[in-house]
């Protein structure tokens, strides 16, 4: 039993891990610009689509296949940069004080154009790209063989997203500023902030994540349209859980999802495709602020 | 002119008006024959959806320069599956009310078929049920214009069974990894129940039913790692075979199980050499690009090259299902202007046509049976690496007959399964080598 349930934990930290990088993307935005942003997902399938072409073209002109770890993240960079803050500046600017409903429906039509345009671009067959993967080789676990990817690698990766985030929230200047807006646009324009620029890169940087998380899920998975709208619902449900808004939360929440997904493969395999769900439900019930979300006044 | 030689006059002329207007009317034919085709062009299932939709362009195009059917040009009007049930009811109502299609082909999904057929039994349309699986709908209703021109889950169920019973007898512990929907669910059910029948002693070691279009798999193949079952059964197909397949390989699943695979042949192309030798793959019937009866007949080598021509890949078994479906259509307008003294047939003796319809795509013949089930031969083989090509192929073979593995007309599928006995193991199969 003792080896199964250390099974099931390194599961659940390898899924877990994935699922933070894209939701705490999702959380950052929400958390400093109000916009709980569809289209997330999007840029999760646009980060993995692009890491995977990247690779592949790697290996086509015959280049180090270690050389596509630099590129993952120079792939969700562009992405989160081109097309996040494409996005941003020609249409979000133009949303913020309408009411919350009209930037869902927004962001919903960006997803259905990005998913569109995925399938116009790559087609709608599986794209694979494998080969980082295979370079880190396997590990053995109480006689179990897993990818030293899953289980070292991406949870590395998810430790040192959090430990970068909250540094730069908290001991930088412009993460100071970030926070600034966060707490109150209209004070910290007064001050002579720059909110609209402070969106722009808050995007960026969430999109970016999202698109990071894709670019690290593309060797473990088929990359295909339709990926990012699976996506965007865990993360709704790993930062609802969290509480909205809360990153180091969303590193708690997206483990408590990973490993309660893994635990039910291993012991109840009928809830595995619920169990994110039931956490969420659960912690909204008896918190409904999430987590690690703070209750606040109403604004009038 | 009298009264009376006014009404002779009348009567005359509206007599001779009906002797001119008979016969044209009778030789009269469309200019057009328009098909309305249920496929998914988005969503994880468009991996089967567009090879299908490839197919029926391509097929379009060959009929239309033979010159139509019986003289008449075929047109194309697609509708996505993957636009959710609600659209696509609405969108085929469209095609049959505001298109004016004559004849539909839907759909790939069990549950598009399930909400489509009833709809084309309202409206009165001929409708080919061109690649679904359930074996629901013919065995729970019966049904003037719904025809299925391939088989159903059961024949594909019991002819993987067979092969696994036949080739690798001495297993004794089984495991299943099959998507959360109804296909992954009914194909279990069909090949669990036939399994307890045939060899009772086998124990089920995991039932996992990871999420449709699932990512990730680490947790359920860790979770056989550790069961270390002797069969894998998976009825997965897209992405998420692709995925499993990947993941497994990489963590050595394959060296511990035998994998049984019955969708198998739809990923070959793409999964390559990530797919080990020896793994048991079907292909929802007896098409195969390099299918052992005719790989040398002109016809089929013709199409095989017109495909891979046009999409760079070889047919995969939807691009062969909707062949099949054409070649249903072009059999029931022949027969049916031949039962029409050569003249153009209108719908209903289209429909007629159909019962007992015996046609050829590019597998063995089908006939369509009276409960409107097309009886369609079943291949299964194992992978096997080449240097002839840069995936693997299909070996050792076996090619079943429909009637011998499925439930006859008016017999439920599971009720069927239950009569099985130890004789069923004796099913005969014709056996292939390839390259021989």
């Amino acid at each position: 039993m003792s080896h199964i349930i250390i099974l099931a934990v390194l599961d659940g930290i390898a899924y877990g891990s994935l699922v933070f990088l894209v939701a705490v993307g999702l959380t950052l935005v929400f958390g400093v610009m109000r916009i709980l942003n569809v289209a997330h997902g999007s840029f999760y399938a646009l980060g993995a689509y692009a890491a995977a072409s990247l690779g592949l073209g790697l290996t086509a002109l015959g280049l180090s296949p270690w050389l596509s770890y630099p590129l993952f993240v120079v792939a969700a960079a562009a992405v989160g940069v081109v097309v996040g803050g494409a996005l941003e500046r020609l249409l979000l600017q133009r949303i913020y004080r309408h009411e919350e409903a009209l930037q869902l429906l927004v962001t919903f039509a960006v997803f259905m154009i990005l998913d569109n345009a995925q399938r116009l671009i790559w087609g709608v067959q599986p794209y694979f790209y494998s080969e980082p993967l295979r370079l880190l080789g396997n590990v053995s676990v109480a006689g179990i063989t897993y990818t030293a990817y899953q289980v070292v690698f991406l949870p590395l990766v998810a430790i040192a997203v959090l430990v970068a985030l909250r540094l730069f929230l908290r001991h930088t200047l412009a993460g100071a500023v970030i926070v600034a807006v966060t707490e109150d646009r209209e004070a910290a324009t007064a001050i002579g902030v720059d909110a609209r620029r402070v969106f722009l890169i808050t995007f960026i940087i969430g999109t970016t994540l999202a698109s990071l998380g894709g670019a690290l899920a593309a060797p473990t998975t088929s990359i295909l349209p339709g990926m990012g709208a699976d996506m965007i619902v865990l993360s709704f449900a790993v930062a609802a859980t969290a509480g909205l808004g809360q990153i180091e939360g969303t590193a708690v929440a997206a483990l408590a999802i990973g490993l309660g997904r893994s635990f039910a493969v291993f012991f109840a395999p009928e809830l595995e495709v619920l169990m994110p769900y039931l956490i969420m439900v659960l912690v909204l019930l008896v918190r409904p602020e999430g987590l690690f979300g703070k209750a606040t006044a109403r604004k009038i | 002119m009298k009264q009376g030689g006014k009404w002779a006059a009348l009567a005359a002329g509206l007599g001779l008006s009906l002797m001119l207007s008979a016969p044209v009317l009778a030789q009269q034919k469309p200019s057009e024959i328009k098909i309305g085709i249920a496929t998914f062009t988005s969503g994880a299932a468009s991996v089967f959806g567009v090879p299908g939709k490839q197919a029926a362009e391509l097929l379009a195009d060959r009929i239309n320069k033979k010159g139509g059917l019986q003289g008449v040009p075929v047109k194309l009007y697609f509708i996505d599956e993957g636009a959710g049930a609600e659209t696509l009811t609405n969108e085929y109502r469209r095609l049959v009310e505001n298109e004016k299609v004559d004849v539909t082909m839907a759909a790939i999904s069990s549950g598009s078929c399930v909400n489509l057929a009833p709809l084309a039994e309202d409206l009165k349309m001929l409708n080919l049920l061109w690649d679904c699986g359930t074996q629901r709908i013919f065995e729970e209703g019966k049904h003037r214009y719904n025809y299925r021109s391939q088989a159903n889950a059961t024949p594909e169920m019991m002819a993987a069974l067979l092969y696994l019973l036949k080739k690798k007898p001495d297993f004794k512990t089984i495991a299943v990894v099959n998507q959360d929907y109804a296909w992954g669910r009914d194909s279990w059910e069909l090949f669990s129940a036939a399994l307890k029948k045939l060899k009772p002693d086998v124990q089920v070691v995991a039932e996992l039913f990871p999420k449709l279009g699932a990512p990730d798999f680490s947790a359920e193949i860790s979770r056989l790692l550790a069961a270390r079952p002797d069969v894998i059964l998976s009825t997965s197909w897209g992405g998420d075979l692709d995925t499993f397949v990947r993941q497994a390989n990489q963590r050595g699943l394959f060296r511990m199980s035998t994998f049984v695979l019955p969708l198998a042949e739809s990923s070959l192309q793409r999964l390559a050499g990530e797919l080990p030798d020896g793994v048991i793959v079907g292909a929802r019937g007896d098409h195969y690009f390099l299918h052992p009866e005719y790989k040398d007949d002109a016809d089929f080598k013709s199409f095989v090259e017109e495909f891979k021509q046009r999409t760079g890949s070889y047919p995969i078994y939807p691009a062969f299902h909707m062949a099949q479906a054409f070649a249903a259509l072009e059999a029931a307008y022949d027969k049916a202007a031949a039962a029409n003294g050569g003249a153009f047939p209108d719908r209903e003796k289209v429909v007629d046509a159909m019962s007992g319809l015996q046609f050829r795509g590019y597998g063995r013949p089908i006939t369509i049976r009276p409960d409107n089930q097309g009886l369609e031969a079943q291949l299964i083989g194992v992978t096997r690496t080449t240097s002839e090509y840069p995936f693997p192929i299909i070996d050792d073979i076996m090619i079943f007959d429909a009637e011998t593995i499925m439930a006859p007309p008016g017999k439920n599928s599971l009720e069927w399964i239950q009569e099985l006995d130890a004789s069923f193991l004796e099913t005969p199969a014709k056996e292939y080598k390839h390259g021989k």
